[in-house]
Order: structure tokens, then C-alpha cells, then sequence
């Protein structure tokens, strides 16, 4: 699919952000390429330091630089390459038509300012409104992601509201300018299960009455399976499984997504013992030359340990990158 | 010996390693001119349990119920405020220190975050070694022996003994804290979120290592966690905390399938399944609202305010710790 097809709002291609550290340098995203789709809920999953918030967080240019760099890549956005815009053009796309969820709220929220300034800042810096008018719009979005008594409520600071209110007075920031796609940094992670039930619920019911694209960060294959209409599997900063969600589950092609499957439990299913995937995850500091998962693989054969596996489509809108055909168990040609 | 007609054991010929009775654990909140004590944090507000011998008992609920509360009061870690804790046939509440000492290595903990809980400036072979050190008369060779042997068990090289905790991966610091955990041969211990900070992947590796060492060492465990797939996985029973209560005990099967207290059956259902067909039939009980203070809980059941199912008498009455049947404990007015 291209940037020219109307469904397409976002076409991210080779990108890569290394950090430059004492240590040396760290190759956190290394090539990676991903469609998003109007109105769809794309999920990103994968372990800790595979390269998901940079990825997601380098599009915006909300990397810290230095140490960060953006080596290489284009993401179109709207006819433009968000990588090359002018900061000015810049500020008026991040929160304005593309929206940042972070992980943690108390991070991202000024302390000192009311819920209701830091909803209708950017409503007066991206919208025609005038003071009063986004003041109602805030209102009226903090009625939207379920706050009640909404109108008192702008007048409280984050410390008065709880974990689950001020994740969702983080969403309605995001919504605040009706943006065409919204990326979320694992939104519920921080929360408990009976108010991430809540905000998961709020998201689907937002994105099915405003057709807004969402890109969801999570570790959790959970969540996903519930929410997702694709996902991007990620390890060693690349994209390893790109699938629809059925496919994902039904029928995993990586070596790496097949056995993240059998590592979990199951809160419906009973006793089978977990299969663990041995080893640890990967260095960060070398350039990759190799197939990252292969010294966890149980199929990893000559090929595995000296040449990088590309992202190929063997089903339709199903791609993989291993060189191992998992179907007929031998090499893929 | 506490008395077992009572006990939530006392229908099963399962021995009886820990008892739990009308445990209270309140934190004090200070305020005023006089830093006087105003108010306080009902963290664990009365819970009575067993746990049997050779047996996992899993703790559940959400943050801040008062789960690792009540684990850190079991081993005596912090004191309760009320009610008792027998370990056999000790009531760790009453020991002395030196009594208590005596006990100490029979009851261990393995904490949350592999990170916090080792010293960073000591080596493997240190951390490992400082509770024989202190608990036994082994000398230096002997002492070197038991943690090669330990870092064995818990699968780790013991040539890396000489290294730093910084030195290992997540997964490998939480072997660690489990080789120090078992150094003593312990008969019980109380693991608080040991998986929470690992990743996935990781996660399946230290839990079939919890479940070898149990069988091979015969331990039983209280095993912590928010993890309610997890859970299932590795306990034989399970207790749910809300607010500082236990609201429902039962054996794993009873519990998942067939919840009784409403609280227990919301838990369940916000839990997401990794499966999208599963996910697309599955019916969710969404709670309203927020969890209330601990410094303020809601009068009667102090589910009241965000139970589905909730009359009149639930906001006056406190719910009865029940046996509905026969092992299978309930907090609830209405059930049956
Ligand atoms: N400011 C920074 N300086 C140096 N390295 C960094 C910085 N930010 C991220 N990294 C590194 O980049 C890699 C990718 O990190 P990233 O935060 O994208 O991981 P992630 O997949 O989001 O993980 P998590 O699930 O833990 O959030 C990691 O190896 C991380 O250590
Ligand atoms: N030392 C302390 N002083 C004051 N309050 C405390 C202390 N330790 C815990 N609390 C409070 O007691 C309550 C129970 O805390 P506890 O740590 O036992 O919860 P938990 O169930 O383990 O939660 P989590 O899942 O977040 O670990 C909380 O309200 C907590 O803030
Ligand atoms: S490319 Fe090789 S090592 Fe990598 S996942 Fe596939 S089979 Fe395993
Ligand atoms: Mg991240
Ligand atoms: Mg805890």
C-alpha cells in the first residue's frame, strides 16, 4: 500500500535511531517499515528495550538528541516526511493532528497547572476556539473518556485525581484537536486490571464514533488480542511478525511470537506447563549481522547467525522475518 | 495451636503450616501541630487463612490492597497490629528476638524487583553467602561448596559467583535472590511479585524454576501477584484481597470457575485472555469507579460502593467470612 492510497495515513520506511552512549553506540531501531491504516487499532508488542517507544517516539521527534540520532528512514505523513519537517511545522502536527499518550501520566501532566489549562492549551494553540469555547470542549471531551462531574473536575490538579482519571484526562489531551491518528505508550500499564477494563472499553467505543487511527504500545498479548486489528511484533529494534490479530494468535510465523505464545498462561485454560524461551534478550550495542533471535531459537540453523532476515509476506497481509519456513519446517527458499 | 474447628482447614486432613487469625496491620497517618496520630491506613483489616504444607497459596488483588502487607507481616518483617500468625505451633506475634531469630531461616521472602532487593556493591558469592554466614557455623570452604551448589539449582554458572548483581539480566537477579531465599533450606516462603518486573519471555523461566524447587526441596509458598493468569498456573488455591479483607478462599478450579464473590468474578473478567476469539465472546463485569481509601474505608462491605450487586444492608452490615462449602470461603451477603 502507498501514501497515495486514501487509507494509508502513515507510511513509516527504513527507519533507524541509534543513542550515542559512553558505552557505545546503541542500535535501538534498525530499519524498521510499517503501514498505518485509517481508523484502525494497530498494536506493537515486544519486550523491554526492543525499540517500541523509540520507533513510535523518533516519528515526532520526541527522542532526547543528543544523545539520540535519527540515522535514516521517512515517515510520510499528510504528503510530508515527518522526519524532515521544520520545527515549526513540527509542533503544529504533535498534538494537533497526532496525539501522545505517554506511559506514565504523573510524568506527562504538569503538576502545577489545572487538568482544565492543560486540556484547553492546546485546543487555543492548534484551534480556532477562543477561551470560552475550549473550555466547553474540554468539558465536553472529559464527559467523553467517562470523568465525572466533568465541569468541577477542571478545576482540580493531577494530584487530586487518581491513576485511572488522570490516564484518562491524558487520552482526552490527546483528543483534544480530533486528531487523525493517536500513538499510545502502553496507556494501561501502570493501571489495574479493573481500570484498564475501563479505559480499553473507552478507546474502542472513541475509535469506532471518531475513525481514528491508534497506534498501541503494550507488552501485553492480552490486551492486544481484545483490541487489535493488526500487530507488529518487535525484537532487537525490528519489526520480527507484522499480522492481523486473528492470523497472530491462529497461526504465529516467528520463531520469536511462537514461543512469547506458549510462555503465557492462560486465565481460561488450566495447568499446561509454560514453555519458556531460553536465553536473554539482545545486545543493543552492534549493529545487528545476524538474525537477533537466533542464539534463542530452537530452529536457528547456519543461515540464522550471518545475514539479517527480512520482513516477507507469506500470507496475505502476513509477514515474517526468519528464515525458517515454520509451516514446512525446513529453510525457506 | 490455634483452634480448627475454625479454620478454613479444618474439613481437609492437609497440615497446616501457617494460621492466620484476624490479622491487622495499620500504618499510622501523623498530622497536626503535634505530628499526633490522626488517622490511620487499614492496609490488612482482619484476614484468617491456612496455608497447608507443600501447597502454593495464591494472593490476589489489586495495588494497594494489602498484599505485600500481609506477607511482610507473616515473616514478622513489619509488626501486626492485632490478631496472630502461627508458624506450626508459634505464634510469631509473641517471640522475642532471639526467638524469632530461630525461626527466621525457615521462612523466607523473594521480593518484586530483582533490582532493589540485592546490594549493588556486593558480589554473588556475598549475597548468597551472608545467610549461612549468619545462620550457620559453616566455615569458608564449606560455605563455598553450598553456593556453588546453590547457583547450580537455581541454573546459574558457578564461576559468575565473583560477579556483581549489575552484571546479570533481570531474570538472572531474580535467581539470585531465589538461591538466597532457599540457602537456609527453608520449609515456607512468602515470594511478593516475584515476576512483575521481568518481561515476558523471561517470566515462564523463573516460574518453572519456583515450581522444580518447590517439588524437589518440598516448599510451600505464598505467591503474590496481580498476575491473575499466572496464578492459576502455579497455585493450588487462592485467596482474593480487596481493601485490606480477603473476600473469597478457594481451590483454583472453584475459584476460576465458578467465583462467588462478585468481586472475584469482575477481577476475572477485566483479566484480557491472548486470544482474539476467546476475547470477542467473553462477557466483562466493568466496575465502576475508583478503589476506595484504605484510610477511609466504606462502612458494611467495603466492596459496597463499586459492587454491581449491591443493596441496602451491604453499606451497614459487614459480610460474614463463610464457608458456603466445605473449603470454599466467601465474604459476601448473597452468596450461595
Ligand atoms: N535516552 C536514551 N539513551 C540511551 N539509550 C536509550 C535511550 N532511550 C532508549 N534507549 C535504548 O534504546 C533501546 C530501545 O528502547 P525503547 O525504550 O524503545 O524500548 P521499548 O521497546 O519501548 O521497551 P519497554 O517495553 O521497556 O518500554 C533500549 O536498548 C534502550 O536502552
Ligand atoms: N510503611 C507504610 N506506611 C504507610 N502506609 C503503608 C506502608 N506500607 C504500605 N502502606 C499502605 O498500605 C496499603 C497496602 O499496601 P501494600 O503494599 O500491602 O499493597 P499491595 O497489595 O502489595 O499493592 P501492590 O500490588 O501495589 O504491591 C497501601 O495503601 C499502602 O499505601
Ligand atoms: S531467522 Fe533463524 S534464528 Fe531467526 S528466528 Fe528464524 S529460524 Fe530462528
Ligand atoms: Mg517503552
Ligand atoms: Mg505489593
Amino acid at each position: 500500500m502507498s501514501a497515495s492510497n486514501p487509507q494509508t495515513v502513515l507510511e513509516v520506511s527504513g527507519l533507524k535511531t541509534h543513542f550515542h552512549t559512553q558505552d557505545g553506540t546503541v542500535h535501538a531501531v534498525n530499519g524498521v517499515s510499517f503501514d498505518l491504516h485509517q481508523g484502525e487499532l494497530l498494536a506493537v508488542v515486544g519486550e523491554s528495550g526492543s525499540g517500541k517507544s523509540v520507533t513510535m517516539m523518533s516519528l515526532l521527534r520526541l527522542i532526547p538528541m543528543p544523545p539520540g540520532e535519527i540515522v535514516g528512514g521517512t515517515a510520510e505523513f499528510a504528503d510530508e516526511d515527518l522526519l524532515q519537517l521544520p520545527p515549526e511545522e513540527l509542533r503544529k502536527v504533535r498534538g494537533g493532528q497526532i496525539g501522545f499518550i505517554f506511559q506514565d501520566p504523573m510524568t506527562s501532566l504538569n503538576p502545577v497547572l489545572t487538568i482544565g489549562r492543560q486540556i484547553t492549551e492546546p485546543l487555543l494553540l492548534h484551534t480556532d476556539l477562543d477561551k470560552n469555547g475550549a473550555k466547553e470542549r474540554a468539558t465536553e471531551l472529559l464527559d467523553m473518556v467517562g470523568i465525572p462531574d466533568a465541569k468541577a473536575r477542571l478545576k482540580a490538579y493531577p494530584h487530586e485525581l487518581s491513576g485511572g482519571m488522570r490516564q484518562r484526562v491524558m487520552i482526552a489531551i490527546a483528543l483534544a484537536c480530533s486528531p487523525e491518528i493517536i500513538i499510545a505508550d502502553e496507556p494501561t500499564t501502570a493501571l489495574d486490571v479493573t481500570i484498564q477494563a475501563q479505559i480499553v472499553g473507552i478507546v474502542k467505543d472513541l475509535r469506532e464514533r471518531l475513525d481514528t487511527a491508534v497506534i498501541w504500545i503494550t507488552h501485553d498479548l492480552g490486551v492486544v488480542a481484545g483490541l487489535a486489528d493488526r500487530v507488529l511484533v518487535m525484537y532487537g529494534g525490528r519489526i520480527v511478525e507484522e499480522a492481523p490479530v486473528r492470523d497472530l494468535y491462529a497461526t504465529p510465523l516467528h520463531p520469536y511470537t511462537q514461543g512469547l505464545l506458549a510462555s503465557l498462561p492462560r486465565l481460561d485454560q488450566k495447568g499446561q506447563e509454560l514453555v519458556s524461551i531460553p536465553g536473554q534478550p539482545p545486545s543493543m550495542y552492534a549493529e545487528p549481522s545476524a538474525c537477533s533471535f537466533a542464539p534463542r531459537c530452537p530452529h536457528a540453523f547456519d543461515r540464522c547467525f550471518s545475514e539479517v532476515p527480512d520482513l516477507v509476506e507469506v500470507r496475505p497481509g502476513h509477514r515474517s522475518a526468519c528464515f525458517w519456513d515454520v509451516e514446512n519446517e525446513r529453510p525457506r527458499a | 495451636m490455634t483452634d480448627l474447628t475454625e479454620t478454613p482447614a479444618s474439613r481437609t486432613d492437609t497440615e497446616v503450616i501457617v494460621s492466620v487469625r484476624n490479622l491487622k496491620k495499620h500504618f499510622p497517618i501523623m498530622g497536626g501541630l503535634f505530628r499526633r496520630q490522626v488517622s490511620a491506613v487499614r492496609a490488612v483489616d482482619g484476614v484468617s487463612f491456612d496455608i497447608h504444607r507443600g501447597e502454593t497459596l495464591g494472593l490476589v488483588g489489586e495495588s494497594g490492597c494489602g498484599k505485600s502487607t500481609t506477607g511482610r507481616v507473616l515473616l514478622q518483617l513489619d509488626d501486626a497490629t492485632s490478631g496472630s500468625v502461627f508458624f506450626e505451633d508459634q505464634d510469631l506475634t509473641t517471640l522475642s528476638t532471639g526467638a524469632m531469630r530461630r525461626v527466621r531461616p525457615r521462612a523466607q521472602m523473594i521480593f518484586q524487583d530483582p533490582h532493589a532487593s540485592l546490594n549493588p556493591r556486593m558480589t554473588v558469592a556475598s549475597i548468597i553467602g551472608e545467610p549461612l554466614r549468619e545462620h550457620t557455623k559453616m566455615g569458608p570452604v564449606e560455605r563455598r561448596d553450598r553456593i556453588d551448589e546453590l547457583l547450580s539449582i537455581v541454573g546459574l554458572d558457578p564461576s559468575h559467583a565473583n560477579r556483581y548483581p549489575h552484571e546479570f539480566s533481570g531474570g538472572q537477579r531474580q535467581r539470585i535472590g531465589i538461591a538466597r531465599a532457599i540457602a537456609l533450606n527453608p520449609d515456607f516462603i512468602v515470594c511478593d511479585e516475584p515476576i512483575a518486573a521481568l518481561d515476558v519471555s523471561i517470566q515462564a523461566q523463573v516460574v518453572n524454576l519456583l515450581e522444580e524447587l518447590q517439588e524437589s526441596l518440598g516448599l510451600t509458598y505464598l505467591f503474590i501477584s496481580h498476575d491473575l493468569s499466572m496464578v492459576r498456573h502455579i497455585a493450588d488455591r487462592v485467596a482474593v484481597m480487596y481493601l485490606g479483607h480477603i473476600v473469597e478462599l478457594t481451590d483454583v478450579e472453584s475459584l476460576y470457575d465458578n467465583p462467588k464473590h462478585p468481586y472475584t468474578e469482575a477481577l476475572l473478567s477485566a483479566v484480557p485472555v491472548p486470544d482474539p476469539r476467546a476475547e470477542d465472546i467473553r462477557k466483562r463485569v466493568i466496575l465502576e469507579g475508583d478503589l476506595p481509601s484504605p484510610s477511609n474505608p466504606p462502612p458494611g462491605c467495603v466492596f459496597n460502593t463499586r459492587c454491581p450487586i449491591a443493596e441496602q444492608r451491604c453499606s451497614s452490615e459487614v459480610p460474614e467470612w463463610r464457608e458456603i462449602r466445605p473449603a470454599h470461603w466467601v465474604a459476601c451477603h448473597f452468596a450461595e
